[in-house]
């Protein structure tokens, strides 16, 4: 980042930049999203329906696993309440980042929560890390093109479902994990990264291996932070 | 299920989903200033998260997850997530064609 540039040139700046961010990880959504679109019309679903689905609950895993109980015929709180499983992690995500947004407006802040998805979350996270600051404009460069590509390509999926080859044949059904697997990589400097990513994988594996999926999402976060915070100094006991 | 139960469906799942994503924000800044243990615990959020989503499927998914997984996580070090996925996905084609053939 050139510190010499003037202060409207960063901002300008900085949306293009944010943008330019996102491109890394969009690849990896755009299969994601054009998949969820050719599924959903399998599932049943009128075009219109799967893309106000990506366009408002805009969290691709637990729209899977909508479908998926769907499938099974399983009644509409069953489903509500798998999905707020898998979804639970943005509670802690919505904590973490909101750190960050002390330049956001009240209205801004509202719309970076809605536009808050994984890898968002992760890039912002990293972005306020390295340069000790998260700007507006930046998030939203970086947010608005995950989420336009995420919406062209259900609208793509919708359309042309049936070009969608096995996704197991081409190894579609991996690019997830991997793609997790690469946000993940990126925080691998900061503190307690071993202790903290060991918990969280022992955690995941005894949920999974007991209740099942998707509760290894919740212990297996749980096991982590408890690490974190265990490994934490704690402050003498003055003040609060 | 019908079509007017499916779109309030997808309409309460989207209530939720957006209530999880504001939610985490709005209960913590009733706690400012932060005890050094929760910021330890906010600072551990993407490590904790993203291990436990992905742990499953690398560790209980089979051989040629694993592998490839492990290629990925190799190329990680090196590389932006776009060749992590590629070349877990080569990897993990290579090796299903392998194993199936």
């Amino acid at each position: 980042m050139d510190t010499g540039a003037l202060p409207h040139e960063t901002v300008r700046g900085d949306a293009l930049a944010g943008g330019l961010a996102s491109l890394t990880i969009l690849p990896a959504i755009a299969p994601f999203g054009m998949l969820y679109g050719a599924l959903a019309i399998n599932a049943g679903f009128e075009p219109w329906q799967a893309w106000l689905a990506s366009a408002t609950i805009y969290a691709g895993a637990s729209q899977y696993l909508m479908l998926e109980m769907l499938g099974q015929s399983l009644s509409p709180p069953a489903i509500l309440l798998a999905m707020l499983a898998i979804n639970f992690r943005h509670v802690l995500y919505s904590a973490a980042l909101g750190r960050h947004l002390g330049q956001f407006s009240r209205v801004q802040k509202a719309l970076a929560f809605g536009l808050m998805v994984d890898p968002v979350f992760a890039a912002g996270e990293q972005r306020a890390r390295r340069t000790g600051t998260l700007g507006t404009r930046w998030y939203f460069g970086y947010a608005l093109a995950v989420y336009a590509v995420w919406m062209l390509f259900n609208v793509l999926g919708t359309t042309f479902g049936a070009l969608v080859p096995d996704p197991a044949s081409w190894g579609l059904d991996y690019v997830l994990p991997l793609y997790f697997l690469g946000l993940l990589m990126g925080f691998r400097a900061s503190a307690g990264f071993a202790p903290v990513l060991g918990a969280a994988v022992l955690g995941s594996i005894g949920m999974h291996l007991t209740l099942g999926a998707p509760w290894h999402i919740l212990g297996g976060s749980l096991a982590g932070l408890a690490v974190a915070v265990w490994r934490a100094p704690s402050r003498p006991a003055s003040g609060s | 299920m019908s079509d007017t139960g499916l779109t309030l469906l997808i309409l309460a799942a989207a209530v939720m989903a957006y209530l999880t994503r504001i939610g985490g924000h709005l209960i913590l800044v009733r706690f400012t200033p932060l005890h050094p243990r929760v910021e330890a615990a906010l600072e551990a959020v993407p490590i904790a998260v993203l291990g436990a989503l992905i742990a499953p499927a690398i560790l209980l998914g089979g051989p040629a997850e694993l592998i490839a997984s492990l290629v990925a996580g190799a190329v990680a070090l090196r590389a932006s997530t776009v060749w992590v996925i590629v070349c877990g996905i080569v990897v993990l084609v290579v090796l299903r064609g392998l194993t199936t053939g």
